[in-house]
Parts: structure tokens; C-alpha cells; sequence
């Protein structure tokens, strides 16, 4: 008898502590499908995988609810260990490949076979001698199943990289009895053939009879491959649809979902806009580990907030940091028509630039210290203010810096018993305040808010975006806020560029539909699909 | 036309790498060359101290080949093993056994002392990963302290020893102990000697032997099978028709034995790289995310490794001992991990990777300055100290050198993979 589905998971909900990730979700897949699964970042597919191999972080957080049937039977995964014995492998999105290793030592590392000796007899399997032969024409046939023909005993550290993949998935394949593989992001380091390889080889293999289930953020890929998608938004199931009854358009549209309403209602602006460039990039490269910046051409106009949004991963936090030299960066800035220097933070906060850093515990304050060193320190040290005295012989002025930190609680509305309060014991949202001053202090013209409303709640975020706006319509700042959060974009900003994989996927009205964001987000321009 | 240009600068390009891989050994033949023509001593007298060198010290260098290939860089707590040795030659000798049994039971006492210790060095250094070879460096001096706590006081005071390893009146183990009376010395080295022009002979022959046999064969590519020829040709006629050669390995004779045990520990090393324990060394030291993602309980292969050198760098101190004929107990095996991790950098070796070749070339070259740097200094500088600090110098620069050229190839590497160069 066929079995209808090889897997079900059921009503499965997942907290972390007080915070639902996973409410009510059901993922189900038949053999020999491609079943997409979708989603934002924090929509929970990460952590819906992690209970389908039963990694160690769901049980140490209290487990789950709901359940599991592999190939129709209740399965209780407890261990990466056992997912494995149940027929279930992953093809991870870095390679878990030993580059001075052979083709056939990567897909048969430990799973080697040996033949026993005279040592081993006495001092273990361990000692056991490795059957070379036999391992070559294990891997050769497992290569053959994938239908690549790269000979076995090549060093991966010589196969280009879109070859990589394809011994990743031999090696799954090699495993016995598998009978659901999770390609997670498989062709996001892929060219565009070598990525329409692996949809060819990925169909072969459903083929034969395995399910897949193949995560990606690249709409397209999802239509071209995939037979079922589930879709999932905030923790929760949107819908599972055959590809055959859906469009790319709705698939976005499903992604993003109702921004809902906007956080706060920003007031119009009294003059239009000089049209003036105030930041020019071109080119410009970041190189920050899991945001890389691939290439951005970008035109910042003078008094405008420009939102920066995109998927986690895609780069769109490392343009602030490259710009503000935190980053190795190559390409061409110009500020306000002067050429600015890149790598060299020193140089970006003298032009006039500043910024809120999305890391405020990290790199954005000095947590010890207190609310008016935080506020005041950048200042001084670039601008050479709140200082006092003869010459060279300058002392910090703790007269001047009191009044000014004063200024700026009040202004910002810094809850705290005073301004010696160490920047540690505030509240996150009053941190990030703190940070706001503190960039303030410096009087840039050009701002970078990086990730603002990040891990503080729902009334501080209202006041922050606030403080953006009055700033921007009050004192002309152009700012650049960089979020993850569709909807608080979209709410103040007068532009929204998103960036997806290392680019510029599109740049586009805040009040664009749902569905173009959507597929900005996996790279595609709403123009062009609607031409398709 | 344009396929030989592009052959020459093939050739080019494989010159230039082999220059930058192995230039900490090119300088050093340089070096030695220098120096030996500097000493004015004569080749014989060279050569032959050069060969009791080698008997000494080959077996504890290529003790550090595991835990290279394993991802741990050079494990300097070798030393620790040495101390194990110690334990077990002191105790032989108080117990007065003789001649080879004396040496069989010492080894016997190192197997299950270093094992022990090697355990404690690995699960430490499972601890500070990336930090091994200065992690190990220190632990050995840490573990100084706690070996002559042992030898000064516990031993005797606690551990009641015979007089023939104690002072009378004085606490703790003797300064100095002679491995004369017992017939330790050289125990190993007089098993079997021979002549090194017999001995050449001999191995040449079976070199010869072998290569023809497995070309005929077709198991051995033709370019080996000439150089493994040639090499052997031209070495024995050297030998046997250069009077000047002739001369300079007359009096040597080879420890046969000794020769055997190293030749063994060649073997191993290569032998365990094919086995199934061999395989995981080889993936923790190349990928320990990797590794642990296939499965591999990466901390216990570490650990292994650190064993397997430790006792193998005990029993080759005990060799070093006994050709030596004295043990200075609270100081023989001070500098062990500090020569040894020398010697095999100067082959070429580096933090992750080393050859059994790279430990011999490498032992042969930093033991020929060894030789030689007192005479030279003195002809130089009118003073033998010069040569003797000068040595010491080397071998903190050589591994100085090498703990930056890591780094620097390793910076290299990510450069590489930058980004930003569109």
C-alpha cells in the first residue's frame, strides 16, 4: 500500500519562554514531492525544522506541542541522532564539505567502510583499515543517483563551488533508507544555471521517490520546482496550496501579509523635497560576515528618510556599517557632493555622518559608564567639545557635559534618576534613546538608524519613530533607517529600498502593495514579473 | 608555443610556491652549510656526532606528527611524556634491573603514566581550542613545578627509593643519574650496530630491490621509480668510489635497532592516517565544524591524539637516555618539546600540516647547526658561548617564524575569499 503523506507534523505550537514562535502549524508531505516551504525571517521555519530533527535547543527549552508521524507512524524525535535513522537528512545552505578531502572522503566520512585487521582485532573497530575501493564505487553510485558526472576522487577543494552542493547531496543520498531530504537555502550561493541544475537534479530525485522539502526565499525558484508550498507568516500557517492553483503574485502577497496598521502617523511635510543627492554609492561592497553588501548603487536625497528593508542575511544591515567604515568596504561615497573616504570611521563621523548602531549593547554604548559620558563621548572625541581649559591642556568640562545631557533627556525623554545613571540599568527602549543622543551630539546632517525598534516594546517603539520624524521635519536630517520590520518602514519613510542578496532588489512607494514588497524581498521586481 | 609558456610558467609558479612553503628550510641549509665550512672541524667527526643525534632525537620528533595532522599545531607537552620517561628509568634503575629488561620495563611504567597525562593534556587543550600549541608550551612549564615537587619530595620522603637513586642525607632523588652501572646505556644501541657504508649498502639494495620490482609491477609511477633509483645508486657509489665520502662515514656506526623503532613509528604514521581512527584525525584537523556535523565526537578524537604522542614521545626519550648514558633528573627533559617542535618546523612542517619526511630532514638540519654552532661562534666571535646562545636563538626564532607565518596564511586565505575585489 502507498502511504499518502511521509510526513505530518500536526498542530505543532512551540514557545521559547513567554513568546509563541510556532502556533498551530501543519506542515504535511507525500513522497516524491518538492513541497516549498515559505516564509519571512522569524516566521518559524527554522525552528519548525529544528523539531523535525530534534535538535538539542527545542528539548533544553521545554519542547513542543503537537505531533509527528514519519511515513504514517507516530516518531518521537529526540536527537539529530534519530532523525537520521528515520530516513531524514538535511543538505545544509554552508557546506559541510572538508575541502583537502576527496569527492568520496566528504560523502563517506564517518560512514567509512574498513575491513578488520590484526590491530583492530585486538584494539577496536576504530583501528580498523579503510576499504578505499569499495567507498570510491559507493560514492561514484551515489553520484551517479545525484547525475553529476565529477569523478570521486577529485579534491572538493578543486570542484567549483556549484559542484559542492551536488556532493552534499550525494552524501545524503548515500545514507540508506532516506526518505526526506530538507534542502535549507540550497542555491543561495549558486549561479543561475548551476542553481537550474540542482531544481533538475532535485526533480530527479523526488522522482525516485523522496520527498523534499526545499526552503528558499527566491519566489521563482519556488514556482519552477516545487509541487506543494506551505506558507507560513509570524509563527502561524497562511495556507498550503498546490503550485499549479497559485501565482507567484499571491505567493508574495501570502509572505508579507496585511502590514497591518501603520505605528504612528507622521505628519506632512510643509516643503517638497530639494531632489538633491546627499548620499551617492556606488558599487559599494561590504564585507560583513552574514550581511555582505554585493554591490549597492544608491542615491539618498537630501531631507528625506529612506527605509532600508530585506530579509536577515541579504545585507541590508551591512550598508550603514560599510558607510560608517565599522566593515571592510571597496567602492565609491560621495557626501553632499565631497568624495568620502571609506574605511575609516573617523573620516564618516567628520563629514557629518553618525549613526545608531543595531548592536546598542555591543558597539553602540558603553554600558558601565554613565548616561552623559554615552551621550557625550563621540563628541569630544571627534569634535574636541564639552572640553575645557588652557592649550593643549584640556580637561573634560563635567559642567558642560550636565547641561547638554540634561537637554537631551528631556528632549528625548529619557526615563532615568539622573544623568550619572549607568547606561546598563536602563530599559531597552531608553538605551536605544541614549543612543539617539548620543549620535545627536555630534550634530551630523546625515543620520543612519540601524535596526531602532530592535528587542524594545511597543510604546518606546511609537516614541523612537517619533523622535526620527520630529528630527527630520524639524532640524532637515536625512536619515537612512535600516529595519526589519516591513511595517514601521512603511509607516515613516518617504522611500523603501530593499535589498535582497547582497543588491538593490527594488525601490519602492510606501504605499506600494503588499505583493511588490514581497517580491522585492526574494529579488524579483513587481515590473518585470507583471511583463513576464 | 603559447602551451610551452604556459608549461614555464607552470614551472615558474610550482618553484616560486615550493620556495615560499619551504623557505624556513632553505635558509636553514644555507645556514648550515655556512656553519660547517665556518668550524672547521673535519666531515668525519661531523658525521658522526650528527648520527648519534639522530638516534637520539628522530623517534620524539615524529612523535608530534598526530597531533600536527589532528589540528592541534606542535604539541609542546610532549615534555610531560619525557617526565613520564623519567618516572620509569628512575625506578628501573632503582630497582636495579639490567641492560635491555631495564629499558623494556621503563617503557613498560611511560605507557600508562603518559597515556594518563596525555588524557589531562588533551581534555585542557579540548578547552582552548585554537590556543594549542601555546596552551601546551605552557603546560609543559606548569608541569615542571609539579615534577619536582615528585622528584624532591615525594619520592624518597614518601616513596621510600633505594640509596642507588638518592643522596644520603639529602631529600629527594639524586641530581644526577648514571645509567652505566645498571647497563642501561646504550642498551638499545648495542643490540645490533653496523658500519654506515654496510648499512648504506644494504638499504640501498632492498631500495633498489623493491622500486624495480613494483615498477615491473606497474604499482609505482616511472618518475618515483627513477628518483628512488637514482637516489640509491648514486648514495651507495658515493660511498664506495669518493674517497672523500669514503673517509667522512668510515668510523660511523648505525644502531640498527633504533633505526628499526623509528622506521616502525614511520610506519604507524602512516599506516593509522588509513584506518578508520586516521580518517577522523585527519577531518578534526581540517574542519572540526565539519567533522562534528558528520558525527565524529571531535573532543575525543583530540584527545586521542594527544595520547598517542605523549607516550610515544616517552618512549622516545627513553631512547634519547639511554644513548645519552646520564639522566639529569630535574633537567633532561626541559628543552624536549622546545627541540623537537624546532626541528620540525625547520623540515618545513607547519601548525597543520607535517610529513614524516618534513621530521626527518628537519631533525638532520637543526642537528647539524646543533653540531656545529659552538665552532663557528668561536670562529667568529672568538667565543663557543656565541655559538651556544645562538642555538637557543634559532630555536625560539624558528618557532616564532612559524606561529607568524600561520597566522599570515591564514589571513591570506581570507583575503582570498574577499568580496570585495569584484
Amino acid at each position: 500500500m502507498s502511504l499518502e503523506y511521509i510526513l505530518e507534523m500536526n498542530g505543532i505550537t512551540k514557545q521559547y519562554g513567554e513568546s509563541a514562535v510556532l502556533k498551530d502549524v501543519t506542515l504535511k508531505v507525500r513522497p516524491g514531492e518538492i513541497h516549498a516551504l515559505l516564509g519571512e525571517n522569524g516566521a518559524g521555519k527554522s525552528t519548525l525544522m529544528n523539531i523535525l530533527f530534534g535538535m538539542p535547543v527545542i528539548h533544553l527549552t521545554g519542547g513542543f506541542k503537537g505531533d509527528v508521524l514519519v511515513a504514517g507512524e507516530p516518531a518521537n524525535i529526540a536527537s539529530p541522532q534519530v532523525a537520521m535513522e528515520k530516513g531524514i537528512g538535511m543538505v545544509h545552505q554552508e557546506f559541510m564539505l572538508i575541502p583537502g578531502f576527496t569527492v568520496t572522503e566528504n560523502i563517506k566520512l564517518n560512514r567509512e567502510i574498513s575491513q578488520p585487521n590484526l590491530v583492530s582485532r585486538i584494539l577496536g573497530h576504530e583501528l580498523e583499515s579503510l576499504d578505499h575501493a569499495a567507498m570510491a564505487a559507493d560514492a561514484r553510485n551515489a553520484l551517479d543517483n545525484v547525475g553529476v558526472k565529477i569523478p570521486e576522487d577529485t579534491l572538493v577543494s578543486a570542484l567549483p563551488v556549484g559542484y559542492m552542493q551536488f556532493v552534499e547531496i550525494a552524501r545524503e543520498i548515500d545514507k540508506t533508507g532516506v526518505k526526506l531530504l530538507v534542502f535549507d537555502e540550497p542555491t543561495a550561493v549558486l549561479t543561475e544555471s548551476e542553481a537550474d541544475q540542482l531544481i533538475s537534479v532535485m526533480r530527479s530525485i523526488a522522482g525516485s521517490g523522496i520527498a523534499i522539502i526545499f526552503i528558499t526565499h527566491r519566489l521563482g525558484e519556488v514556482m519552477k520546482a516545487a509541487d506543494t508550498v506551505t506558507v507560513l507568516r509570524d509563527g502561524r500557517l497562511v495556507d498550503r496550496k498546490a503550485i499549479s492553483d497559485t501565482t507567484l503574485m499571491e505567493l508574495a502577497g501570502m509572505m508579507i501579509g496585511r502590514g497591518g496598521e501603520g505605528i504612528i502617523a507622521p505628519p506632512p511635510r510643509r516643503e517638497p523635497l530639494s531632489g538633491r543627492a546627499a548620499l551617492h554609492v556606488r558599487d559599494l561592497r561590504v564585507e560583513m560576515p552574514g550581511e555582505m553588501v554585493r554591490g549597492i548603487d544608491l542615491d539618498v536625497l537630501e531631507g528625506e528618510i529612506l527605509g532600508i528593508g530585506g530579509l536577515a542575511g541579504q545585507g541590508k544591515v551591512g550598508l550603514p556599517n560599510g558607510v560608517m567604515g565599522l566593515y571592510p568596504t571597496a567602492g565609491e561615497a560621495e557626501l553632499f557632493g565631497e568624495k568620502l573616504p571609506l574605511n575609516n570611521p573617523e573620516a564618516s563621523l567628520r563629514h557629518g555622518m553618525s549613526m545608531v548602531s543595531e548592536d546598542r549593547r555591543g558597539v553602540g554604548l558603553l554600558l558601565d559608564e554613565s548616561i552623559e559620558d554615552n551621550i557625550c563621548f563621540n563628541a569630544m572625541q571627534i569634535k574636541g567639545q564639552f572640553l575645557a581649559g588652557p592649550g593643549v591642556f584640556k580637561l573634560k568640562s563635567t559642567r558642560q557635559i550636565r547641561e547638554y545631557a540634561r537637554k537631551m533627556i528631556k528632549e528625548l525623554d529619557i526615563r532615568c534618576t539622573s544623568p550619572a545613571q549607568p547606561v546598563g540599568t536602563l530599559s531597552g527602549g531608553n538605551q536605544q534613546k541614549v543612543c539617539i543622543a548620543r549620535a545627536l551630539a555630534l550634530e551630523p546632517s546625515f543620520l543612519f538608524v540601524s535596526e531602532p525598534t530592535r528587542g524594545i516594546d511597543i510604546g518606546a517603539k511609537a516614541l523612537v519613530l517619533d523622535t526620527l520624524v520630529r528630527l527630520n521635519r524639524e532640524q532637515g536630517l536625512t536619515i537612512v533607517m535600516v529595519s526589519s520590520e516591513l511595517s514601521e518602514l512603511r509607516s515613516i519613510c518617504d522611500r523603501v529600498v530593499i535589498v535582497a542578496e547582497g543588491k538593490v532588489a527594488d525601490i519602492l512607494n510606501p504605499d506600494s502593495p503588499d505583493e511588490h514588497f514581497g517580491l522585492a524581498m526574494s529579488g524579483l521586481k513587481a515590473r518585470e514579473v507583471a511583463q513576464a | 608555443m603559447a602551451d610551452q609558456l604556459g608549461k614555464k610558467r607552470q614551472v615558474k609558479d610550482a618553484v616560486r610556491e615550493n620556495l615560499r612553503e619551504y623557505i624556513v628550510t632553505y635558509v636553514f641549509l644555507a645556514l648550515s652549510v655556512l656553519f660547517v665550512i665556518l668550524s672547521g672541524r673535519t666531515l668525519q667527526d661531523i658525521f658522526s656526532q650528527l648520527m648519534g643525534r639522530l638516534t637520539r632525537n628522530l623517534f620524539i620528533v615524529l612523535s608530534l606528527i598526530i597531533p600536527i595532522i589532528a589540528g592541534m599545531g606542535i604539541n609542546f607537552a610532549i615534555t610531560i611524556g619525557a617526565m613520564a620517561a623519567q618516572v620509569g628509568l628512575m625506578l628501573a634503575i632503582n630497582w636495579d634491573l639490567q641492560g635491555f629488561t631495564g629499558l623494556l620495563a621503563a617503557a613498560g611504567i611511560t605507557l600508562p603514566l603518559a597515556a594518563f597525562f596525555g588524557f589531562l593534556i588533551g581534555s585542557l587543550l579540548n578547552k582552548m581550542k585554537g590556543q594549542e600549541t601555546i596552551g601546551s608550551l605552557i603546560l609543559g612549564y606548569f608541569a615542571n613545578g609539579a615534577y619536582q615537587l615528585l622528584f624532591l619530595f615525594i619520592f624518597g620522603k614518601v616513596i621510600p627509593l633505594s640509596s642507588k637513586v638518592t643522596i644520603v642525607g639529602a631529600s629527594g632523588v639524586a641530581n644526577t643519574l648514571n645509567l652505566m652501572g645498571g647497563g642501561l646505556y646504550m642498551a638499545l644501541d648495542k643490540i645490533w650496530q653496523v658500519p654506515f657504508d654496510v648499512c648504506l649498502y644494504v638499504v640501498s639494495g632492498v631500495i633498489l630491490a623493491a622500486s624495480i620490482t613494483l615498477f615491473l609491477l606497474k604499482k609505482m609511477s616511472r618518475k618515483r621509480f627513477i628518483i628512488l633509483a637514482s637516489v640509491s645508486v648514486i648514495f651507495s657509489a658515493l660511498v664506495a668510489f669518493v674517497p672523500a665520502v669514503g673517509t667522512m662515514v668510515g668510523t660511523t656506526t648505525v644502531p640498527i635497532f633504533v633505526f628499526l623503532l623509528v622506521g616502525l613509528l614511520c610506519l604507524f604514521n602512516v599506516v593509522i592516517m588509513r584506518t578508520r581512527l586516521g580518517q577522523k584525525f585527519r577531518a578534526v584537523g581540517q574542519s572540526r565544524t565539519v567533522a562534528n556535523a558528520a558525527g565524529i565526537n571531535v573532543n575525543r578524537v583530540r584527545v586521542i591524539a594527544i595520547m598517542i604522542s605523549t607516550v610515544l614521545a616517552g618512549w622516545g626519550q627513553i631512547i634519547f637516555i639511554q644513548n645519552l648514558g646520564t639522566l639529569q633528573t630535574y633537567s633532561a627533559h626541559e628543552m624536549v618539546g622546545l627541540y623537537a617542535g624546532a626541528s620540525i618546523l625547520v623540515g618545513g612542517a607547519s601548525l597543520n600540516r607535517a610529513t614524516n619526511t618534513q621530521a626527518i630532514v628537519g631533525t638532520l638540519l637543526f642537528h647539524l647547526l646543533f653540531v656545529v654552532s659552538q665552532d663557528a661562534g668561536k670562529t667568529l666571535f672568538g667565543n663557543a658561548n656565541v655559538g651556544e646562545f645562538f642555538r637557543v636563538f634559532v630555536a625560539y626564532g624558528v618557532i616564532a617564524v612559524a606561529l607568524v607565518m600561520h597566522t599570515w596564511r591564514a589571513n591570506m586565505a581570507r583575503a582570498k575569499k574577499s568580496t570585495l575585489q569584484a
